[in-house]
Protein backbone atom coordinates (compact mmCIF):
# COMPACT_ATOMS: atom_id res chain seq x y z
CA UNK A 1 0.00 0.00 0.00
CA UNK A 2 1.33 3.57 -0.38
CA UNK A 3 0.66 5.67 1.55
CA UNK A 4 -1.08 8.91 0.41
CA UNK A 5 -0.14 12.37 0.66
CA UNK A 6 -1.06 14.81 3.32
CA UNK A 7 -3.83 16.92 1.72
CA UNK A 8 -3.42 20.23 0.81
CA UNK A 9 -6.43 21.40 2.29
CA UNK A 10 -5.62 22.53 5.93
CA UNK A 11 -8.53 22.06 8.35
CA UNK A 12 -9.33 26.48 8.24
CA UNK A 13 -9.30 26.01 4.96
CA UNK A 14 -12.32 23.78 5.04
CA UNK A 15 -13.87 25.83 7.72
CA UNK A 16 -13.53 28.84 5.75
CA UNK A 17 -15.63 27.31 3.08
CA UNK A 18 -19.07 29.03 2.96
CA UNK A 19 -18.15 31.89 5.49
CA UNK A 20 -18.65 35.45 3.79
CA UNK A 21 -15.74 37.95 4.15
CA UNK A 22 -16.14 41.65 5.22
CA UNK A 23 -17.93 43.95 2.21
CA UNK A 24 -15.37 45.50 0.32
CA UNK A 25 -16.11 49.05 -1.12
CA UNK A 26 -15.97 49.25 -5.12
CA UNK A 27 -16.18 52.58 -6.31
CA UNK A 28 -17.03 53.21 -10.04
CA UNK A 29 -15.96 56.52 -11.69
CA UNK A 30 -15.70 58.03 -15.02
CA UNK A 31 -11.80 57.85 -14.59
CA UNK A 32 -11.72 53.58 -13.55
CA UNK A 33 -14.01 53.16 -16.17
CA UNK A 34 -12.31 54.92 -18.78
CA UNK A 35 -9.02 53.08 -17.97
CA UNK A 36 -10.55 49.72 -17.99
CA UNK A 37 -12.02 50.01 -21.44
CA UNK A 38 -8.35 51.85 -22.85
CA UNK A 39 -7.09 48.61 -21.67
CA UNK A 40 -8.80 46.42 -22.87
CA UNK A 41 -9.04 48.40 -26.47
CA UNK A 42 -12.95 48.92 -26.18
CA UNK A 43 -14.25 51.44 -28.33
CA UNK A 44 -17.78 51.65 -27.76
CA UNK A 45 -18.55 55.64 -26.99
CA UNK A 46 -20.51 54.75 -23.81
CA UNK A 47 -17.17 53.80 -21.85
CA UNK A 48 -16.15 57.03 -22.48
CA UNK A 49 -18.65 59.68 -23.41
CA UNK A 50 -21.15 61.27 -20.64
CA UNK A 51 -23.30 62.45 -23.46
CA UNK A 52 -23.24 59.79 -25.68
CA UNK A 53 -24.12 57.40 -22.64
CA UNK A 54 -26.97 59.65 -21.50
CA UNK A 55 -28.43 59.38 -25.61
CA UNK A 56 -28.61 55.98 -24.88
CA UNK A 57 -30.47 55.90 -21.92
CA UNK A 58 -27.66 55.51 -19.21
CA UNK A 59 -27.50 57.75 -16.03
CA UNK A 60 -23.37 58.39 -17.77
CA UNK A 61 -21.35 56.07 -18.51
CA UNK A 62 -21.23 52.16 -18.10
CA UNK A 63 -18.76 49.72 -16.81
CA UNK A 64 -17.30 47.43 -19.40
CA UNK A 65 -17.98 43.69 -19.13
CA UNK A 66 -16.29 42.21 -15.78
CA UNK A 67 -15.65 46.23 -14.47
CA UNK A 68 -17.11 46.04 -10.93
CA UNK A 69 -15.26 49.03 -10.13
CA UNK A 70 -12.15 49.74 -8.26
CA UNK A 71 -11.34 48.60 -4.76
CA UNK A 72 -10.98 51.24 -2.06
CA UNK A 73 -7.33 51.54 -1.07
CA UNK A 74 -6.25 52.36 2.23
CA UNK A 75 -2.40 51.98 3.45
CA UNK A 76 -4.17 50.89 6.88
CA UNK A 77 -5.87 48.19 5.55
CA UNK A 78 -3.98 47.60 2.12
CA UNK A 79 -5.78 45.26 -0.28
CA UNK A 80 -7.22 46.91 -3.46
CA UNK A 81 -4.65 44.56 -5.51
CA UNK A 82 -2.93 41.41 -6.12
CA UNK A 83 -0.51 41.06 -3.00
CA UNK A 84 1.04 37.99 -3.96
CA UNK A 85 0.48 34.13 -3.92
CA UNK A 86 0.93 33.36 -0.06
CA UNK A 87 2.30 30.40 1.65
CA UNK A 88 1.94 26.75 0.33
CA UNK A 89 3.19 23.31 1.60
CA UNK A 90 6.89 22.70 3.40
CA UNK A 91 6.58 27.29 3.52
CA UNK A 92 7.06 27.08 -0.23
CA UNK A 93 5.59 30.68 -1.81
CA UNK A 94 2.34 29.65 -4.13
CA UNK A 95 2.40 30.18 -7.71
CA UNK A 96 -0.32 31.37 -8.30
CA UNK A 97 -2.82 31.04 -12.11
CA UNK A 98 -6.36 32.75 -12.72
CA UNK A 99 -7.84 29.47 -13.40
CA UNK A 100 -11.29 31.33 -14.65
CA UNK A 101 -14.17 33.87 -14.21
CA UNK A 102 -18.00 34.22 -14.61
CA UNK A 103 -19.61 37.19 -14.34
CA UNK A 104 -23.66 36.66 -14.01
CA UNK A 105 -25.79 40.04 -14.42
CA UNK A 106 -29.01 41.19 -13.07
CA UNK A 107 -29.40 44.13 -15.63
CA UNK A 108 -29.32 46.97 -13.16
CA UNK A 109 -26.94 49.68 -15.04
CA UNK A 110 -23.70 50.17 -13.79
CA UNK A 111 -22.76 53.44 -14.07
CA UNK A 112 -19.82 55.73 -13.23
CA UNK A 113 -20.89 57.13 -9.38
CA UNK A 114 -22.22 54.16 -8.44
CA UNK A 115 -20.64 52.41 -5.18
CA UNK A 116 -20.82 48.35 -5.13
CA UNK A 117 -20.25 46.61 -1.71
CA UNK A 118 -18.10 43.14 -2.97
CA UNK A 119 -19.19 40.19 -0.43
CA UNK A 120 -16.75 37.58 -1.01
CA UNK A 121 -16.68 33.93 -0.19
CA UNK A 122 -15.18 30.60 -0.55
CA UNK A 123 -17.62 28.14 -2.10
CA UNK A 124 -14.92 25.21 -3.14
CA UNK A 125 -11.41 24.03 -2.40
CA UNK A 126 -10.76 20.95 -4.70
CA UNK A 127 -7.11 19.10 -5.13
CA UNK A 128 -5.80 17.96 -8.13
CA UNK A 129 -2.20 15.82 -9.33
CA UNK A 130 -1.60 17.57 -12.37
CA UNK A 131 1.23 18.21 -15.05
CA UNK A 132 2.65 21.20 -12.91
CA UNK A 133 2.27 18.95 -9.44
CA UNK A 134 -0.18 19.25 -6.61
CA UNK A 135 -2.71 21.99 -7.14
CA UNK A 136 -5.39 23.75 -5.27
CA UNK A 137 -8.46 24.91 -7.08
CA UNK A 138 -10.41 27.55 -5.41
CA UNK A 139 -13.61 29.13 -6.27
CA UNK A 140 -14.84 32.49 -5.09
CA UNK A 141 -18.53 34.22 -4.98
CA UNK A 142 -18.78 37.55 -4.77
CA UNK A 143 -21.76 39.44 -4.92
CA UNK A 144 -21.89 43.02 -5.91
CA UNK A 145 -24.60 45.30 -4.36
CA UNK A 146 -25.18 48.63 -5.27
CA UNK A 147 -25.78 51.85 -3.20
CA UNK A 148 -29.62 51.39 -3.87
CA UNK A 149 -29.72 47.84 -2.58
CA UNK A 150 -29.94 45.78 -6.06
CA UNK A 151 -27.40 43.71 -6.32
CA UNK A 152 -26.04 44.25 -9.87
CA UNK A 153 -23.43 40.94 -10.67
CA UNK A 154 -22.93 37.76 -9.09
CA UNK A 155 -18.87 37.18 -9.93
CA UNK A 156 -17.34 33.38 -9.41
CA UNK A 157 -13.34 33.27 -9.64
CA UNK A 158 -11.04 30.09 -9.74
CA UNK A 159 -7.71 30.39 -8.98
CA UNK A 160 -5.03 28.06 -9.24
CA UNK A 161 -2.27 27.48 -6.66
CA UNK A 162 0.78 24.82 -7.18
CA UNK B 1 -20.99 50.33 -34.27
CA UNK B 2 -22.38 47.93 -36.64
CA UNK B 3 -25.58 47.31 -37.01
CA UNK B 4 -27.93 46.31 -34.49
CA UNK B 5 -28.82 42.37 -34.27
CA UNK B 6 -32.01 40.89 -33.67
CA UNK B 7 -33.31 37.86 -31.94
CA UNK B 8 -35.53 36.81 -35.08
CA UNK B 9 -32.29 36.74 -37.40
CA UNK B 10 -30.31 34.62 -35.46
CA UNK B 11 -29.50 30.90 -36.49
CA UNK B 12 -28.09 28.19 -34.35
CA UNK B 13 -24.71 27.73 -35.30
CA UNK B 14 -23.68 31.59 -36.65
CA UNK B 15 -20.79 32.54 -35.99
CA UNK B 16 -20.65 35.96 -34.73
CA UNK B 17 -18.37 39.21 -35.72
CA UNK B 18 -14.50 38.34 -34.51
CA UNK B 19 -12.43 40.62 -32.63
CA UNK B 20 -8.73 40.65 -33.02
CA UNK B 21 -6.18 41.23 -30.58
CA UNK B 22 -2.50 41.55 -30.44
CA UNK B 23 -1.52 42.35 -26.66
CA UNK B 24 1.65 44.43 -26.48
CA UNK B 25 3.98 44.69 -23.20
CA UNK B 26 2.15 48.17 -22.90
CA UNK B 27 -0.76 47.11 -23.14
CA UNK B 28 -0.45 44.49 -19.82
CA UNK B 29 0.72 47.46 -18.02
CA UNK B 30 -2.14 49.08 -18.71
CA UNK B 31 -4.21 46.61 -17.78
CA UNK B 32 -2.46 46.12 -14.63
CA UNK B 33 -3.25 49.33 -13.33
CA UNK B 34 -6.88 49.16 -14.46
CA UNK B 35 -7.54 46.01 -12.78
CA UNK B 36 -5.03 46.17 -9.99
CA UNK B 37 -3.25 42.81 -10.82
CA UNK B 38 0.25 43.43 -9.92
CA UNK B 39 1.70 40.11 -10.27
CA UNK B 40 4.93 40.46 -11.68
CA UNK B 41 4.66 37.70 -14.22
CA UNK B 42 2.89 39.61 -16.78
CA UNK B 43 5.26 42.58 -16.86
CA UNK B 44 8.68 41.25 -15.62
CA UNK B 45 10.44 39.12 -18.15
CA UNK B 46 12.74 37.81 -15.27
CA UNK B 47 10.24 37.52 -12.65
CA UNK B 48 8.20 35.56 -14.99
CA UNK B 49 11.40 32.92 -15.93
CA UNK B 50 12.36 32.60 -12.42
CA UNK B 51 8.49 31.12 -11.78
CA UNK B 52 9.06 28.76 -14.17
CA UNK B 53 7.48 30.59 -17.45
CA UNK B 54 8.81 31.40 -20.92
CA UNK B 55 8.16 34.54 -21.11
CA UNK B 56 5.60 37.03 -19.50
CA UNK B 57 1.90 36.13 -20.07
CA UNK B 58 -0.89 37.71 -20.78
CA UNK B 59 -3.34 38.34 -17.78
CA UNK B 60 -6.34 35.47 -17.80
CA UNK B 61 -8.85 37.93 -16.61
CA UNK B 62 -7.73 40.65 -19.80
CA UNK B 63 -8.32 37.70 -21.97
CA UNK B 64 -11.87 37.52 -20.11
CA UNK B 65 -12.34 40.93 -21.10
CA UNK B 66 -11.87 40.52 -24.56
CA UNK B 67 -14.68 38.07 -24.68
CA UNK B 68 -16.53 40.74 -22.67
CA UNK B 69 -15.88 43.00 -25.53
CA UNK B 70 -16.48 40.63 -28.32
CA UNK B 71 -20.38 40.00 -26.73
CA UNK B 72 -20.50 43.30 -26.03
CA UNK B 73 -19.91 45.23 -29.23
CA UNK B 74 -21.99 41.93 -31.05
CA UNK B 75 -25.06 42.54 -29.24
CA UNK B 76 -25.34 46.47 -29.99
CA UNK B 77 -26.69 49.46 -27.67
CA UNK B 78 -30.58 47.38 -27.80
CA UNK B 79 -28.80 44.14 -26.57
CA UNK B 80 -27.13 43.22 -23.69
CA UNK B 81 -24.59 40.83 -21.74
CA UNK B 82 -26.75 38.48 -19.18
CA UNK B 83 -23.70 36.12 -18.14
CA UNK B 84 -20.14 35.33 -19.60
CA UNK B 85 -17.85 33.00 -18.77
CA UNK B 86 -14.49 31.28 -19.22
CA UNK B 87 -11.48 28.97 -18.09
CA UNK B 88 -7.92 30.24 -18.65
CA UNK B 89 -6.71 26.94 -20.04
CA UNK B 90 -3.51 27.88 -21.94
CA UNK B 91 -1.19 30.64 -21.49
CA UNK B 92 -1.17 33.54 -24.23
CA UNK B 93 2.31 35.39 -24.90
CA UNK B 94 2.61 39.03 -26.06
CA UNK B 95 3.12 40.01 -30.05
CA UNK B 96 1.20 36.88 -30.98
CA UNK B 97 -2.41 37.46 -32.37
CA UNK B 98 -5.49 36.26 -29.93
CA UNK B 99 -8.62 35.99 -31.76
CA UNK B 100 -11.49 36.27 -29.85
CA UNK B 101 -14.59 34.17 -31.57
CA UNK B 102 -17.87 32.88 -30.58
CA UNK B 103 -21.04 30.53 -32.81
CA UNK B 104 -24.49 30.46 -31.79
CA UNK B 105 -25.03 27.67 -29.48
CA UNK B 106 -28.34 28.04 -28.56
CA UNK B 107 -31.61 30.70 -29.08
CA UNK B 108 -34.77 30.57 -26.81
CA UNK B 109 -37.34 33.00 -24.55
CA UNK B 110 -37.29 32.89 -21.01
CA UNK B 111 -38.59 35.36 -18.70
CA UNK B 112 -40.10 37.17 -21.23
CA UNK B 113 -36.49 37.89 -22.10
CA UNK B 114 -35.23 36.57 -25.86
CA UNK B 115 -32.13 34.82 -25.34
CA UNK B 116 -29.06 33.73 -27.40
CA UNK B 117 -26.29 31.39 -25.56
CA UNK B 118 -22.91 31.34 -27.73
CA UNK B 119 -20.02 29.69 -27.20
CA UNK B 120 -17.19 31.78 -27.02
CA UNK B 121 -13.41 31.33 -27.19
CA UNK B 122 -10.03 33.01 -28.00
CA UNK B 123 -7.93 31.37 -30.37
CA UNK B 124 -3.89 31.98 -31.43
CA UNK B 125 -3.17 33.46 -34.54
CA UNK B 126 -0.30 32.72 -36.89
CA UNK B 127 2.72 33.21 -34.89
CA UNK B 128 4.98 35.75 -35.44
CA UNK B 129 9.33 35.65 -36.73
CA UNK B 130 10.00 37.97 -34.03
CA UNK B 131 11.90 35.29 -31.53
CA UNK B 132 9.64 35.52 -28.45
CA UNK B 133 7.74 32.38 -26.97
CA UNK B 134 4.59 31.85 -28.82
CA UNK B 135 2.04 29.51 -29.14
CA UNK B 136 1.46 27.10 -32.16
CA UNK B 137 -1.53 28.60 -34.44
CA UNK B 138 -5.08 27.43 -33.30
CA UNK B 139 -4.64 26.99 -29.74
CA UNK B 140 -8.26 27.93 -27.88
CA UNK B 141 -6.54 29.01 -24.90
CA UNK B 142 -9.45 30.31 -23.48
CA UNK B 143 -12.77 28.20 -24.02
CA UNK B 144 -16.56 30.12 -22.68
CA UNK B 145 -19.86 30.34 -22.58
CA UNK B 146 -21.96 33.57 -22.72
CA UNK B 147 -25.98 34.49 -22.57
CA UNK B 148 -27.21 37.74 -24.06
CA UNK B 149 -30.37 39.25 -24.37
CA UNK B 150 -31.16 40.32 -28.20
CA UNK B 151 -34.04 42.67 -29.10
CA UNK B 152 -36.93 41.09 -31.04
CA UNK B 153 -38.24 42.69 -34.27
CA UNK B 154 -41.89 41.40 -32.23
CA UNK B 155 -40.96 44.09 -29.65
Amino acid sequence: MTQESPSLITEEMRAGIGREGPPVRHEVDKTGIRMFARAVGHTDLVFYDEEYAKSKGHRSIIAPPSYLGTPAFSPRTGGGGFTGPGMGPGGRPWRALNGGSEFEYTGVDICAGDVLAAVSKTVSIRETKGSLGPMLITQRETLYTNQNGEVVCRAVGTSLNY
Amino acid sequence: MAEQVYWDDIKEGNEIPRLLKNCSTQQLVMWAAASGDFYQIHYDERFAKGNGLQDIIVHGALKGAFLGQLVHDWVGDKGRVKRFSCQYRGMDYTAQDVICRGVVAKKYVEGGDHLVDVDIWTETGPAADNGRPHNPEGVKTTPGTATVVLPSRAG
